[in-house]
Order: C-alpha cells, then sequence, then structure tokens
C-alpha cells in the first residue's frame, strides 16, 4: 500500500480502487435504470407529443401543423362520449372502491376469528389481471348466460339485468367489474392504516366519552388521510388508463357507447390509422393525470414539511 | 369526595389468573402507586379501574359508587397515557376539548377550560399546534391537559413518564407531584420505576404475580419491607440479600457472616431478638441496605448497634455523590456505599461500618419476614 505522509506527520493511507468503487456503486447501479427511463418513458412523451401537433396518419409525418388535431379530437362525438364516460367510471369506480373498502376494512378490523382467510378471499381479485376480470364478468352480465337467466330458472320471469347491451347503461357494468377487483386492494390498504392506530388512542377517547361511531368519524378516519391519499391517487390512475377491462368486458360497444379515452386512443391510431388523433388523444390524457396527481402530490407533501 | 375501593377483585383470562384478589382502598386527594415488574398485573388493574377492562370478581367503587357495570365515559375518570395517546388529527386545543365537547359542554365554558389548563401547564403556545409538531414533554403535559380538563373524581396514570428522557422525566415528576399538591385530586399511578415510587406516592402498593405484596407508605416499604420480593425490588441499589446461618453471642441472637476469612457475627436489632431465636441453628437470609454498609468519614464513629469490620474489596463504582464498593459476604456479592473522599480501590482492605439497626431477616423458603 502507498502511504503519505499527512500534515500532522502521521501515517495517512490512500484511497484505493475498491473504495472509490463503494462510493460510485449506487449511482453505477442506478445508471441504466434511470438512462431506459429516460429514453422510454420521457422520450416517448415528447414523440407523442410532437406527433400529436402533425397530420400523421398510417405513418409518423414530422411536419408540425398546429392544434389541427385538437380540433378534430374535440369536435369528434365520440371523444366526448368518451370523456363522459371516464367522468361516469372514474367518479363511480373511485367512490364505490374507496366506501366499500373502508367498510370492509373496520369490519375486518373487529379482530374476528379466519380474518386471514377473509382478507385473502377480498384481496384475491387483485391477482386477476383485468382481461380475466372483463371476461369473467362478461359472461356473469350476459343476459342469456349470467345473472339474468339464473334468477328467471329461479321462476322470477319478469327480472330483467341486461344494462351490458343497453348503450347508455354499459358503462355502469364498467363500474361494477373495476370496483370488484380493486377494492379488496384498498381494504386492505386502510386495513393497514387501522392496524397502525395506537390502542391507546380508542381507550383515551372511550374514557373522553366518545361513542364507538364517534371515535371512528372524529378519530380514527381523520388520521388515515394519508391513506385516502394513496389510494385515491392509485385508484384514479387505474380509471384514467383503464384499457384491458372495457376491451374485455364490452370491447367499448355497444356501439361507442362504453368507450374510454384509453380505448379511443387505441381504436384511432392503430385501427382506423389516425396517429396525430390517438396522439393527441394521448396528450389530453396525460394532462388530466397531472392535473389531478400534481396538486394532490404538491399540498400533501407540503403537509408533510409541515410535519405531519 | 373521590375515593377508591377495590374489595377482592379478580381478573381471569381463561385458566389464567392474572389478579389474585386485590383490596386496595383510596383516601381522597391521596396518591396512590402501583408498582412492579412487567406482567404483575397493575396495568390490568389499572385498565379495570377505568372500565377499559371486565372484572371477573369483587368490586370497583369510585367515590363511593359500585362502577362495576358502568362504561368508562360514565365512571368520572380521566386517564394519562404512556404513549401519551394524543389524537393525531387534532390541534392541541381540540385534544384537550374533545372531552367536554362529547359531554356537551358549552362553547364559552369549553374555551374557559382550555384556557385555564392551558396556563396551569404553561402550554399556552403550543394551543394550535398538531400533537406530531410537539417534542414528548410537550405531548406528556398536552395530554395530563386533557385529563385536567375534566375535571374528574379521579385521575388515572399509566407509566406517563417511560417515554420521555431521563433529564425530562425528573422534571416532570416534579411536575407531577406539584400540581398533585395544587389540586389535591385522588391519583392512581402506575410505574415500574421504583424511583418514581418512592417519590411521588402517598401510599405504594408493591404488586408480584396478581397480587399485592405491601401497601404502606414509601419510607414504610423502604425500611420495613413486608416480603423478600418488596425488599429486593424497592431501592436502587437494591437491598443486600445474604443467606447466613442464626447463631447466639453474648445473649443476643443474631447471624454470623464471613468474607471468605475471619467469621464475624452481627446481632439482630432487639425486635426482632424473639422471633430470631425460634431459627437458631438453621439459615435464613438478612437483609441489610448498601447504605447501612458505609465508612468511617459518613457515618461517624463506632456505636452499640454499629459494628467496624475488615473487608476485601472487589470493585469500586464512583457514582459522584457515593462510591458504591462490592464485597463478597458469604460467597454473595454485598454493596455497600461508603463516602467518595474514602480512597479505596479494588483489591485493598477497607474498614467498613456495619449498621445493625436496620437489619431484617427473611424466611428463605417461604420468602416471608422474620419478625
Amino acid at each position: 500500500m502507498t502511504t503519505a505522509t499527512s500534515a500532522s506527520g502521521l501515517d495517512r493511507p490512500r484511497k484505493r480502487f475498491a473504495d472509490y468503487l463503494e462510493t460510485a456503486l449506487p449511482k453505477i447501479v442506478l445508471g441504466p435504470t434511470l438512462l431506459i427511463a429516460l429514453f422510454f418513458i420521457y422520450g416517448f412523451i415528447i414523440w407523442t407529443g410532437w406527433l400529436s401537433f402533425t397530420d400523421s396518419r398510417l405513418l409518423p409525418r414530422y411536419e408540425l401543423a398546429g392544434f389541427v388535431q385538437y380540433v378534430t379530437l374535440f369536435e369528434n362525438e365520440r371523444w366526448w362520449t368518451a370523456l363522459r364516460n371516464l367522468g361516469i367510471f372514474g367518479g363511480l369506480f373511485i367512490l364505490v372502491c374507496l366506501v366499500v373498502g373502508l367498510l370492509l376494512a373496520i369490519l375486518l378490523d373487529q379482530r374476528i376469528r379466519a380474518e386471514g382467510i377473509l382478507r385473502a378471499v377480498y384481496l384475491y381479485p387483485m391477482a386477476l389481471s383485468f382481461i380475466v376480470t372483463g371476461t369473467a364478468w362478461r359472461w356473469i352480465l350476459n343476459p342469456g348466460l349470467g345473472l339474468q337467466n339464473l334468477i328467471r330458472q329461479m321462476g322470477f320471469e319478469s327480472f330483467t339485468f341486461d344494462w351490458i347491451v343497453t348503450p347508455g347503461m354499459s358503462i355502469y357494468t364498467v363500474v361494477i367489474a373495476g370496483a370488484w377487483q380493486s377494492t379488496g386492494f384498498v381494504m386492505a390498504l386502510f386495513l393497514a392504516g387501522l392496524r397502525g392506530v395506537d390502542d391507546a388512542i380508542i381507550k383515551a377517547a372511550q374514557v373522553d366519552g366518545a361513542s364507538p361511531t364517534r371515535i371512528y368519524t372524529s378519530i380514527i378516519i381523520p388520521s388515515l388521510r394519508p391513506v385516502f391519499f394513496s389510494a385515491l391517487i392509485i385508484l384514479s390512475h387505474i380509471a384514467i388508463k383503464s384499457f384491458d377491462l372495457v376491451m374485455a368486458l364490452t370491447g367499448g360497444g355497444p356501439g361507442f357507447s362504453s368507450d374510454l379515452p384509453a380505448t379511443f386512443m387505441y381504436t384511432f391510431a392503430f385501427n382506423r390509422n389516425q396517429i396525430g388523433l390517438g396522439a393527441a388523444s394521448a396528450i389530453i390524457m396525460l394532462m388530466t393525470v397531472v392535473a389531478i396527481i400534481v396538486p394532490l402530490m404538491y399540498s400533501e407533501t407540503r403537509r408533510g414539511h409541515l410535519g405531519r | 369526595m373521590s375515593t377508591l375501593s377495590i374489595i377482592n377483585v379478580k381478573k381471569r383470562y381463561g385458566p389464567v389468573e392474572v389478579l389474585k384478589g386485590i383490596d386496595i382502598d383510596v383516601k381522597d386527594g391521596e396518591f396512590l402507586i402501583l408498582v412492579g415488574p412487567s406482567g404483575c398485573g397493575k396495568s390490568t388493574l389499572l385498565n379495570m379501574i377505568a372500565g377499559l377492562d371486565t372484572i371477573t370478581s369483587g368490586e370497583i367503587a369510585i367515590g363511593g359508587r359500585v362502577v362495576n357495570d358502568l362504561s368508562p365515559k360514565d365512571r368520572d375518570i380521566a386517564m394519562v397515557f404512556q404513549s401519551y395517546a394524543l389524537y393525531p388529527n387534532m390541534t392541541v386545543r381540540n385534544n384537550i376539548s374533545f372531552g367536554l365537547k362529547i359531554r356537551k359542554i358549552p362553547k364559552g365554558k369549553q374555551e374557559e377550560t382550555v384556557n385555564r389548563v392551558a396556563k396551569l401547564l404553561q402550554i399556552e403556545a403550543l394551543l394550535d399546534r398538531m400533537p406530531s409538531q410537539l417534542s414528548g414533554g410537550q405531548r406528556q403535559r398536552v395530554a395530563m391537559g386533557r385529563a385536567l380538563a375534566r375535571d374528574p373524581a379521579l385521575f388515572l396514570f399509566d407509566e406517563p413518564l417511560s417515554n420521555l428522557d431521563a433529564k425530562l422525566r425528573v422534571e416532570m415528576r416534579a411536575e407531577i407531584k406539584l400540581l398533585h399538591d395544587r389540586l389535591g385530586a385522588t391519583i392512581v399511578y402506575v410505574t415500574h420505576d421504583q424511583i418514581e415510587a418512592m417519590t411521588l406516592g402517598d401510599r405504594i402498593a408493591v404488586m408480584k404475580g396478581g397480587e399485592v405484596h405491601q401497601l404502606a407508605t414509601p419510607q414504610e416499604v423502604y425500611d420495613d419491607p413486608a416480603d423478600l420480593f418488596v425488599a429486593g425490588f424497592i431501592g436502587s441499589p437494591p437491598m443486600n440479600l445474604v443467606r447466613a446461618p442464626v447463631a447466639h453471642k453474648n445473649g443476643k441472637v443474631g447471624v454470623n457472616l464471613h468474607d471468605g476469612g475471619e467469621t464475624f457475627f452481627l446481632a439482630a436489632p432487639d425486635a426482632v431478638q424473639n422471633g430470631l431465636s425460634a431459627w437458631n441453628g438453621s439459615e435464613v437470609v438478612v437483609g441489610i441496605r448498601p447504605e447501612q454498609i458505609t465508612d468511617d468519614l459518613a457515618r461517624g464513629h463506632e456505636r452499640s448497634d454499629r459494628i467496624k469490620r475488615r473487608a476485601k474489596v472487589d470493585v469500586v463504582h464512583p457514582t459522584g455523590p457515593d462510591t458504591l464498593v462490592l464485597i463478597q459476604l458469604n460467597d454473595t456479592p454485598v454493596t455497600c456505599r461508603v463516602h467518595p473522599e474514602t480512597r479505596v480501590q479494588s483489591g485493598d482492605n477497607a474498614d467498613l461500618m456495619f449498621d445493625l439497626s436496620k437489619l431484617v431477616f427473611f424466611d428463605p423458603d417461604k420468602e416471608t419476614r422474620i419478625r
């Protein structure tokens, strides 16, 4: 080992290659991932953004054409249907998941027997892909095969449940299937949050004279705020990019009555050779996600900064 | 009248008996300490007084009213928890007034109470902060403020100082004591820290294995322990407990000790002469506090109930105000407390003065006191 003499006259061993490697290791390991992410995520976002300002049809063309695709997009009735459906689906899907998930979590938190099994039962749909969920629910909701047929066979001849083939109602079947799949996951989030609440807080509230309902509404649920935030972020991005579920369940039909922006984008970019229009709709979706998540993140992290 | 009576209270979880018949009476304005090692049932007892846990048999009465079947909110109690248990989503102000709001006390009165309590505990500046923005000591004050705001018949403290650092603990201990003197409140206080028990309590209940081993004033518990467990538990450093054969010398009963060499005789105090004589020839456990084995400098000169002996010093622990010296008696390590100016070193032979007036003796099998 080479040694030098320091100002104080003591031995001072030099840094060796292994020491340099040790300090640089995190950067070396993270480097490729960062490059890949930069190229394949942000690079392609920029590419899509560029395409949305051209009049590309079957193949990409790179001469800028201004906002022509966006104008066409917002004159397209099918796009408006997709946006309206996103409002209905996103709103109901998030609401149902949060309410039912929280309720299930509170019920499971009462130290009941067989909690482990029940938790797995509720969480299991999350293990399925949306394609499987969509296919299964397509059969369940099919008037001739599923629920309607079953109940009619039981003797209720006039029972009708044909939302999946009714233009105005088909989007609600997507809500049912989506909520069925994601509620268990939200429940698991809330359950973890509930388990993190100190028992002593509940005891203190009991001594203070609060009823069980009051303890939940005034203390426990408000203290789950960060969990609500995480659940909201996860659910809203599932809702906005929802594609496979609609494809498997209704295929966007009947007609285009259950189209969502993602299925719209796919149809126009790849089936109808309108890459420019597809790119424009993709950018609008990205903007929607940004518009929802950025303010939420900002307010939550600011609260965190204040020492929550 | 804020009295508390615990009458033959038992608690059983399945086949396990956690509390084996507890009888305690707390007078109005008294500060009672429940102290004992973990698992002795002291926290269970406190939860049962609060109504957070049910009683298997027996009776608990607060202010002359049997509360067995009342829920916590109807028992007129307030509780301070070890983890503070502040409501994390509420400001300090709302934490303190939550109990009042639930009881539908008018807004103006609530505010008045919050301000009075905040002033008493000097937390006025913190009222609009969230619990997460407070330090441990401040949280502890808020938790006490929440209890004080309710003005209950009985205060329950569940190891309130265990989560604080040593310096803060001493400060808060003094404050709790001051608060008790000022308010004259009836308090039941659970702790595993025997120093807290000694300094705070009007009376101490020393518990172990679901039983109260001794219920007395701190000084009585210290000087006159009821059994071997209490003797070993109270005091820091703990009482030296040495097995020794009972013998007679000069018409007095006492015990023989040796430090590896010469045997010497410690005569028992007059009060136990009769009791101990029945044990002549067999072994007993003799208890002697470290401060009763000391040196000339600290304790003055030889008297009839003090004898001087030389002993070999094994280890020396200087603590500042005292120096603790370890010697061997009857092959048991024994701690002695000497003056720090006595410069002894390990390996030396030191002159030590044994104060015989407070010797206590125990039955080695039943662990009971020999009187």
